[in-house]
């Protein structure tokens, strides 16, 4: 099967560029960039549009096991495919956690069955996320693990920590951590402030990140473990996170679409899809942050997908369930940083696709001869509201319900085949 | 006269001129409560239900008379012991109660923001008693009257509040109301129990009472909740008091005519002296309590006023 994908808008992440030209895909490979066109091939016309390596999304919830009525790896893998993900990194907090062999076979056995886009899990640090025992790291790894993480959970015990991450150093096996100090984050339901004061919310001091992170930062020092930080949202996180860099540590940094895109003011009259973990800051931090991902500084954009049926959301601010969805407005609402000007389309790419990929070991998130043709085709200008309804995921809960947004996925394309957009 | 609000949330939807309004008609309802008959029909032929997720004595009093002496029917559910500890949710529970038709649903809950959740599932007009840290709007607004009754006007005061302002929504509703009516508002507590950003809505902070209170006009005092003192907020009830009661020497340095406020229930001797609170001289607390019952019955007839315009139009419409 081969395919030439021709007239298009290539958005390079590894060379930061944005060409016209063409692209080869034989055997669900790159093969040539601006080649001829071969004989037999299918020829696509892009358009003019653009085409960039498919998303890699590290942090994806799905509700299985446990909540398989908020999502499951089908509808998971439909709203990603309609997003432009390519590849979804899942995420260990389900119920059970993903803390066992077992427990991961079970996963990786449903996520094959029927999936359109690549799925690659993550396991738990800590046995049930507990923060005490360090799961089976070794046989977790061979049983496909990409890396390690307790999410939204901190491991409160240091010593606990550091033996996992000295353990996992010695596996080469990469961990994920969740900045935050556990005791001064604890019951808060907003950024401290002014917002958190007018609402009447218990508020957390953006200062917890930071602790959490130089916290972290010193046990990487010590155990000289691979260590990547999920969510950096505050402006104040980032000068540690630079001199860690700089001095050689192990680090990589990620934040979330919802960080970069909106602030805690959107958060109105108590609208309970905008309560996300941590939750949103200041208009001063989420610029700081947007000028991190320009920067490199932060390295990695993940949409951290997280569905929630209407009951866990249709409570009290406070009582409601953290998270939103975002596999299908990830690319979108992206966007809106690239029409504001702030960030490039290969700027972008590299933070969605290219650094996630690097950062896992995966060979995808490259627009290069030998990759593999994960690809997505869409338009940056093609105007829409998003109705909340159309949405593939089983749950709707999306904090841009309403909202104008701008982009387009036109087609994806997982290994040379198209399992998105007309025709597919 | 304006009044334009469905549901009375917070103050923070009320514009300048509709807090006058409330203030004004209010007044009418302090000379009716002071007659021997105290009966007026307002309400007449509306069901007005008191919802309490919260225990209170006090305001849920104060509404029940608001009411029946303006002729509604009334109803006071605790569902701080009721189905909510089956599991039902607020949602369910305010459906439930929807379909039995209530006019006016008078909502205090322990969580911020609950009662805005409430009001966009039902559609009668929904009262504020209280929610969470968020807001008490009647509080502030019975607060506004009686200190217009006592200083004759509503601006340019210099008022302190002065305590736990952190969890206190009877202290954000107040700043609000006041910064809304052009006073100089001033908060006083330990930092611990200040919350962040407020300087941002235009209010003066200090930790020293004493500095604060110079030349206050209203002395506005709030409860300290026992459970803060296990949060340790604050290191103990003795020295809370030594620092930030309000006892005779403090008040000194507020002007010689300034007023002593409380919302109740007091703690005698852990934010405020039993003398001061006793003062008839310096303490207008009886009669905030007096003004509670009429302000919450200008507010109750103003909303049923605008709920009966609005089903009035609505009749019409299907007339046509």
């Amino acid at each position: 099967m081969t395919l030439h994908l021709q007239n298009a808008r290539l958005i390079d992440p590894e060379s930061l560029t944005e060409t016209e030209g063409s692209l080869t895909v034989e055997n669900g490979q790159i093969t040539a960039l601006n080649g001829p066109g071969l004989k037999g091939a299918q020829v696509i016309d892009c358009g003019g549009k653009c085409l960039a390596p498919g998303i890699v999304d590290i942090g994806v919830k799905v509700g299985e096991p446990g909540e398989r009525h908020k999502e499951s790896f089908r509808s998971a893998a439909l709203a990603a495919a309609a997003g432009g993900v390519t590849t979804i990194i899942t995420r260990p907090d389900t119920n059970p956690a993903i803390d066992t062999p077992e427990a991961l076979e079970f996963v990786n056995r449903r996520a094959a069955e029927a999936s359109p886009v690549r799925i690659r899990q993550m396991a738990a640090l800590t046995k049930g996320r507990q923060g005490r025992e360090m799961t089976e790291i070794g046989f977790l790894l061979d049983a496909g693990a990409v890396s390690f993480t307790d999410c939204d959970h901190v491991v409160s015990d240091t010593k606990v920590l550091s033996r996992a991450m000295t353990y996992a150093k010695s596996l080469g096996a990469l961990i994920i951590g969740h900045p935050q100090d556990p005791g001064l984050s604890a019951g808060s339901a907003a950024t401290s402030g002014k917002f958190a004061s007018l609402r009447g919310l218990p508020g957390v001091s953006p200062m917890a990140e930071r602790m959490g992170l130089d916290r972290d930062l010193s046990l990487i020092e010590m155990t000289g473990a691979r260590y990547h930080f999920d969510q950096i949202t505050v402006a104040r996180a980032l000068p540690p996170l630079e001199r860690a860099k700089k001095n050689g540590l192990d680090v990589t940094a990620g934040t979330s679409i919802h960080h970069l895109t909106l602030n805690e003011f959107d958060v109105g009259d108590y609208r309970t899809f905008f309560k996300v973990k941590p939750p949103l800051r200041s208009e001063d931090d989420r610029l700081a942050i947007v000028e991190a991902v320009a920067s490199g500084l932060i390295d990695i954009i993940s949409s951290m997908h997280t569905p929630q049926d209407e009951e866990s959301k249709r409570l009290p601010y406070e009582e409601a369930a953290s998270g939103a969805v975002a596999l299908e407005t990830f690319l979108p609402a992206a966007l809106r940083l690239y029409h504001a000007g702030q960030l490039t389309l290969p700027q972008l790419f590299r933070a969605m696709a290219l650094n996630p990929a690097k950062r896992l070991g995966l060979p995808q998130g490259r627009l290069s001869v030998g990759a593999p043709a994960d690809l997505v085709l869409f338009d940056p200008d093609a105007p829409f509201v998003l109705d909340r309804f159309t949405l593939r995921s089983k749950s709707k809960n999306t904090p841009f319900d309403g909202a104008r947004m701008e982009g387009k996925v036109l087609a994806t394309f997982v290994g040379g085949k198209q399992v998105f957009g007309t025709g597919a | 006269m304006t009044f334009r609000a469905r549901h009375l949330l917070g103050i923070e939807h009320l514009a300048p001129e509709e807090i006058r309004t409330v203030l004004d008609l209010s007044e009418k309802y302090v000379d009716l409560n002071r007659r021997t008959v105290k009966q007026a029909d307002a309400l007449a032929g509306l069901t007005q239900i008191n919802m309490f997720f919260e225990n209170s004595t006090r305001t849920q009093a104060s509404f029940e008379l608001a009411g029946k002496r303006l002729g509604a029917d009334v109803m006071n559910m605790s569902v701080a012991h009721s189905s909510v500890k089956k599991g039902e949710t607020l949602i369910d529970t305010a459906m439930t109660l929807n379909a039995m038709h209530p006019d006016l649903l008078v909502v205090r809950h322990p969580s911020s923001g609950a009662v805005n959740l409430l009001a966009s599932k039902v559609n009668c007009a929904v009262l504020n008693a209280g929610d969470g840290r968020h807001e008490h709007p009647t509080q502030a607004l019975l607060d506004a009257l009686t200190i217009r009754r006592a200083k004759g006007r509503i601006q340019r005061l210099t008022v302190a509040i002065c305590g736990d302002i952190a969890h206190s929504r009877v202290a954000r509703s107040n700043l609000i109301l006041l910064g809304k009516m052009e006073n100089r508002v001033r908060l006083i507590a330990p930092p611990t129990l200040m919350p962040s950003g407020v300087q941002d809505f235009g209010c003066e902070l200090y930790d020293d009472m004493r500095e604060g209170l110079k030349d206050a006009d209203v002395v506005m005092m709030l409860r300290l909740q026992k459970e803060r003192m296990d949060g340790g907020f604050i290191p103990s009830e003795r020295e809370y008091y030594h620092r930030y009661g309000l006892d005779a020497e403090k008040l000194a340095f507020a002007k010689e005519d300034a007023i002593v406020m409380h919302p109740g229930p007091m703690n005698r001797g852990v934010e405020i002296d039993g003398e001061i609170a006793d003062d008839i001289n310096r303490s207008v607390i009886q009669e905030q309590v007096e003004m509670g019952v009429a302000v919450r019955m200008a507010c109750m007839d103003l909303l049923a006023r605008n709920l009966r315009a609005e089903r009035g139009a609505k009749a019409v419409g299907v007339m046509v």
